[in-house]
């Protein structure tokens, strides 16, 4: 293990951008190992990916290798011709990538696909060829391998696919895999089971990896050492254990910080450096009263089948496999909750539980099927999707969205986003007073009223999120949904939002229904924690019991499969 | 990412009334931020003035006949030489402008209001909405354009009007589809869902959230659209539908001159036929201007 | 799998017959639903009122609308599209005998353009910013603005007047050459078969200005599309997947990214039928080309309204069977097809 199996020395990569050069990543330095596992960690913008991508030489045509040297066994691959790299590709180097779908040939048999490598690589002729071919996929533990091997990517899952595309990167059997971000899009379940397969292989073959992702707790949970990333240089490596234990770099030291942990509270998650006010104050306790706000019962969603309905894979495929006709696909299958004034629930589940059609149902986005959504004594769940726009109750419930992106019209400025519900139902007529009221929110959500003036492309994530934050409790709501909030942020502005939503929930008195697939994150907001899978509620109780003491099988899969940490 | 510096815009009137200076500024701004759209902009100026001041400017009466000076090639007298009667081309041309840039933009006018409103009904509100304009869109859709247009005007009489009426209903599939795509892509998206929390009821929603967004690519269509309403007035009057001689149009300027062209007179069909390769041209180059102009995040 | 595509390909089939519904109801609208008397129109220019009374009688047209809609789906059904006023003959017969001439100049300018095009967009998209995509973004922008008139015209005038390379504009074949036995009705195919190659040459040099500039302006967004889906396909995930995994260059161009790009450029190939058809009408004024366009030219001028409404059916019948041709083509390549993706 002295010889490092690659060693990158001084590596600078730059970009030509439409801005002028952009550089991306400035003398990076580091080296794997045989059978060594190295992480590589940074939030968005840290160069992470430049850096893998440079050492395949898979780079963009605007990008170029200025400085440095790519060492793999002896040959520096940053200057090699192009014809021997592709020799190495594949063979002596795999990379995967995130989202497994669209990493994959969409018109071609994931069996020929396996093959196209082997051939390429001429590892297998003629009829061993589909031999081969299926081996591979046995060895990434795929079911039913022979026939798997004629489906095509769109007629398997997303971990299926994750399963295909390890396939094809280590059917050659490389001494290297890069993983870029392979498990981002998956399910919190599918994550564990692709990570431990991928660690195995790695192991097995005493192949070194380098694990490129924006979650710490993944990397302290699957790497030997870690390097961090910020703004396109390294600016701490160590060995895991020690790495947490001692940080080298403040970055360092916030990210642990901000990465919530099983046993970190909300003000644990900021640092001095964080731009909130509220971190000498503890966080707010739980101040539920016994009032009920929202009470559901037996709410059930149907959606039919065959016309443009959002029909999940995964129910396509359990379809075909149970051979039903259904003409209906029941989203939500009858499930029965409440919510008392200032209680904040989580409502948790992988992709395809129905946690999405219920909080749509609730906020009257969409209509029941059937059952009953009272709120504040009213049955709002009688009143049609189309007319609750005008209802006196709208603007009691609001809603934060997941994508701040995709969540603010591009073409208003945060102000016209934020002053809409004021004028809508707020009752707001004069500019004046909707300014007043506007740099009067943006203050509560900690937005600089200068931003106010912006249009979205102009502002960073942070940023829009709390533009969307501050929509949303314009009015006052007593009951707000959240959509996955911070799923898109990174990690250390996940870790302000995530303190400002407690703190405005205390200031405020307002109920949270706060949807997320993140245990750990739902466990630092909520009072209690309402498990779903596939429409049902499997469990619910208090946030902490859940996590520690889960009953059913299903929830303590998915406590297991949250990634632990090695502090 | 770092933040940029603030806008123009930065007084308390809110951004909703966009000042005329900060629009005047924004059209400069993208103008001259690419030299092919300057060359279009310019072009396309170029091209209505003389459509607006065309009589005007024309040197010689466009209708008048002169049959001694029939057939004379270009010379310092007659720039674009005269035709079979005599009558000056080059007058002829810059007239024509009128009529045909006429035709086409009241043609797409009326195309892009029709299916631009039929395209976002469909797209917004799915079921049966969706199905009556879809089947209206692939009735049309089914002929062979041109020769619908053909049919059109060859059943409702040979006139202008109906030249414009004919190029409009052959224009209104694609308007609807751009139009219902991009509603429907944003119909859930979560700005749109934001503004019905707000209060909003669907037609404010669709009018005002949904639709300024869906604008930039319908703008594209338009442009490229008008090339294409142009390039099928002018396809009708050749084969002699819609406009009648003595008018002035390039479509039947070129028919009347092809009949000349093999004997060697080619200033009376390639002249015109030239002023309108650069009209439809013109409109194409725009179509990529038009877009920056109403994305907002093409802006400072 | 292929019980299902073959499903899927007879669903596209009934699919087709609401577009044959709708374009006989149209057409019969187009006709019969007129201002005016369309007794009158059907009669002539040059009738008087006992003549068009006669034709009125004769023609159904005194019957309620939707007794005459019966009538007409009847007759069409046997074969029936009326009388040419012009030529005296059933306007079907006409047009069975022109239509030859418009397939093969259809034919040989999609052959054109496609053979032209396809190369064109694939070059450019793997060499960004040479010579040839340079080109490429010429062709495109030219072509999608020439009137297809004009440039027939054009050509005409340079290869034909100036250089005299080309033959004149006098239809498919000199009056020198017996045209050849009639097998599939084109006469560069049936002299080929009739080994007659003299008469192949006259036929093929009558056609080639001709079908060069039908195809020229469908060149363009062909041209445009193939590139512009190369570029996507080869900048998309599953093409860095295949280059990581070091497939040859050749196999990510043609396994991986051609047979994806394909896939939006038969889709385009249906706007480009559309225009090719309709196009026809203009170029064989041009080029004197006795195809079933300029049938319907000379029964515009007459007011022929029977050989109009025959040629607009033909036109559109004809653009359905291409559509679902281009349909079950794209089915037979894409798997995804029919699958609520």
């Amino acid at each position: 293990m002295s010889i490092p199996l690659l060693d990158v020395r001084d590596l600078t990569v730059e970009f030509a951008t439409r801005n002028g050069i952009v550089r991306a990543i400035d003398s990076v330095s580091l080296s794997v190992s045989k059978g060594e596992i190295l992480g590589v960690v940074g939030e968005s913008g840290s160069g992470k990916s430049v850096t893998s991508y440079a050492v395949m030489r898979i780079l963009d045509r605007a990008g170029n290798i200025l400085a440095g040297e790519t060492v793999y066994s002896g040959m520096d691959l940053a200057h090699m011709p192009e014809a021997e790299v592709a020799q190495l590709r594949g063979r002596e180097i795999s990379m995967i990538f995130q989202n497994p779908r669209t990493a994959l040939n969409p018109i071609r048999k994931v069996g020929h696909q396996i093959e196209d490598v082997l051939h390429a690589h001429a590892q297998a002729a003629g009829a061993n060829l589909k031999i081969a071919a299926i081996d591979a996929l046995k060895q990434v533990r795929i079911a039913n391998p022979e026939q798997r091997y004629h489906s095509y990517p769109f007629e398997l899952s997303g971990g299926m696919c994750q399963r295909v595309v390890i396939a094809i990167a280590l059917a050659c059997r490389p001494q290297l895999l890069i993983a870029d971000e392979p498990t981002t899009g998956l399910d919190v379940t599918t994550q564990k089971a692709i990570m431990d397969l991928v660690v195995d292989l790695a192991r097995e073959r005493n192949m070194g990896a380098l694990l490129i992702t924006h979650d710490l707790g993944l990397a302290s949970a699957y790497c030997d050492r870690i390097v961090v990333m910020q703004d396109g240089e390294i600016v701490d490596q160590g060995p895991t254990k020690e790495l947490f234990a001692n940080p080298g770099h403040p970055y360092t030291e916030r990210l642990i910080r901000a990465t919530p942990r099983p046993d970190s509270t909300l003000r644990d998650l900021l640092t001095d450096r964080d731009d909130s006010a509220s971190s000498e104050i503890p966080a707010p306790a739980t101040q539920a009263s016994s009032e009920v706000l929202l009470d559901v019962k037996n709410l059930v969603k149907t959606y039919p089948v065959g016309s443009a309905s959002p029909l999940s894979f995964m129910d396509s495929v359990r379809r075909k496999v149970a051979r039903t006709p259904a003409e209906t696909f029941r989203a939500v299958g009858g499930i029965s909750f409440s919510v008392a004034a200032g209680e904040s629930i989580g409502l948790v589940g992988e992709s395809g539980c129905g946690k999405s059609a219920t909080s749509s149902m609730v906020s009257r986005l969409i209509d029941k099927t059937e059952g009953e959504i009272v709120f504040d004594g009213v049955d709002i769940g009688a009143v049609p999707a189309k007319d609750f726009a005008r209802h006196e109750l709208r603007s009691a419930i609001q809603m934060v969205f997941q994508d701040p992106t995709e969540s603010l019209n591009p073409r208003f400025t945060a102000f016209q986003s934020i002053t809409d519900p004021m004028r809508r139902l707020g009752g707001v007529t004069s500019t004046d007073e909707a300014w007043s009221r506007a740099e009067r929110v943006a203050k509560q959500v900690g937005l600089p009223a200068h931003l106010l003036t912006r249009f979205p492309h102009q502002l960073s994530g942070g940023q829009k999120a709390r533009v969307g934050i501050a929509r949303a409790v314009a009015l006052n709501p007593k009951l707000l949904i959240l959509d996955e909030p911070t799923s898109a942020l990174d990690v250390s502005v996940q870790a302000v939002v995530l303190n400002l939503l407690a703190d405005l929930r205390q200031e405020m008195a307002i109920s949270y229904i706060f949807v997320s697939h993140d245990l750990n994150v739902v466990r630092l907001l909520c009072d209690r924690v309402i498990v779903m899978n596939a429409g049902e509620i499997v469990e619910q109780g208090a946030a902490d019991k859940i996590l520690s003491d889960p009953q059913k099988d299903y929830t303590k899969s998915l406590v297991a499969a949250i990634p632990h940490f090695s502090s | 990412m770092s933040p940029l510096p603030p806008t123009a815009d930065s007084q308390p009137t809110g951004g909703r009334q966009r000042s005329a200076k900060v629009f005047w500024s924004q059209f400069v701004y993208i103008a001259t931020g690419n030299p092919v759209t300057l060359i279009a902009f310019s072009l396309f100026l170029l091209i209505v003035t003389v459509a607006i001041f065309g009589p005007s400017l024309a040197p010689f009466d466009p209708l008048a006949s002169d049959a001694a000076n029939a057939l004379q090639p270009p010379s310092w007298k007659h720039w674009f030489g005269t035709d079979n009667v005599g009558r000056d081309v080059f007058s002829r041309v810059l007239v024509a402008t009128r009529l045909d840039l006429l035709i086409s933009i009241t043609a797409v006018a009326i195309s892009f209001v029709v299916g631009g409103f039929l395209g976002m009904l469909a797209g917004y509100y799915g079921g049966w909405w969706d199905r009556l304009v879809g089947r209206m869109v692939d009735t049309i859709m089914a002929f062979p354009l041109f020769v619908l247009a053909m049919g059109i005007v060859a059943a409702a009489g040979n006139t202008v009007e109906n030249i414009v009426y004919a190029t409009a209903i052959i224009n209104v599939p694609f308007y609807a589809r751009v139009a219902r795509a991009e509603v429907n892509v944003r119909r859930n998206a979560g700005y749109v869902l934001a503004a019905k929390l707000a209060g909003n009821s669907d037609i404010r929603v669709m009018a005002l959230h949904v639709f300024p967004n869906a604008l930039p690519p319908m703008m594209v269509q338009v442009s490229l659209n008008m090339g294409w309403a142009i390039l099928n007035a002018a396809g009708l009057s050749f084969i002699g539908l819609g406009v009648q001689p003595p008018t002035a149009e390039w479509g039947i300027m070129v028919a009347e001159g092809a009949n000349y062209i093999v004997s060697g007179e080619w200033w009376m069909a390639i002249f015109p036929g030239a002023a309108l390769m650069l009209a439809v041209f013109t409109f194409n180059l725009m179509g990529d201007g038009l877009r920056d102009l109403v994305d907002p995040q093409r802006r400072t | 799998m292929s019980g299902s595509r073959l499903a899927i390909v007879g669903h596209r089939l009934l699919q087709a017959v609401p577009s044959v519904i709708g374009i006989i109801v149209v057409t019969f609208l187009l006709t019969r639903a007129l201002p005016g008397d369309p007794a009158a129109y059907f009669a002539g220019p040059a009738a008087n009122e006992e003549s068009i009374a006669q034709i009125r009688a004769q023609l159904g047209l005194d019957k309620t609308l939707p007794e005459q809609f019966w009538v007409y789906v009847v007759d069409l059904l046997a074969g029936d599209l009326g009388t040419s006023l012009t030529t005296g003959q059933e306007v079907t017969d006409d047009i069975l005998r022109r239509l030859p001439a418009s397939l093969e100049l259809t034919l040989a300018a999609l052959i054109f353009s496609i053979g032209v095009a396809l190369p064109l967009g694939i070059m450019a998209a793997l060499r960004e910013n040479s010579w040839i995509d340079h080109l490429c973004r010429v062709v495109v922008t030219a072509g999608v603005s020439l009137p297809t008139f004009f440039t027939g015209l054009f050509l005409l005038y340079i290869f034909y007047y100036l250089l005299g390379l080309a033959p004149a504009p006098l239809g498919r074949l000199n009056i020198l050459y017996l045209s050849p036995e009639p097998v599939t009705g084109l006469y560069t195919i049936d002299s080929l078969i009739a080994g007659d190659f003299d008469t192949f040459w006259a036929s093929f040099t009558q056609l080639v200005l001709p079908a060069v500039t039908l195809g020229l302006f469908s060149l363009a967004p062909i041209a445009r599309m193939t590139r512009a889906a190369m570029l996507q396909v080869l900048g998309g995930e599953f093409v860095r997947t295949a280059r990581a995994a070091g497939l040859s260059r050749r196999t990510v161009v043609i396994t991986y990214a051609l047979r994806n790009a394909i896939l939006p450029v038969i889709t385009t190939l249906g706007m480009v039928f559309s225009f090719m058809l309709g196009a026809n009408v203009l170029v064989e004024k041009v080029f004197a080309w006795p195809g079933i366009g300029s049938y319907a030219i000379e029964a515009l001028i007459a007011s022929d309204y029977a050989a109009v409404q025959g040629f607009v059916l033909t036109m559109a019948i004809l653009f359905v069977i291409l559509n679902l041709f281009i349909d079950i083509i794209y089915t037979l390549v894409d798997p995804r097809v029919g699958i609520d993706a």
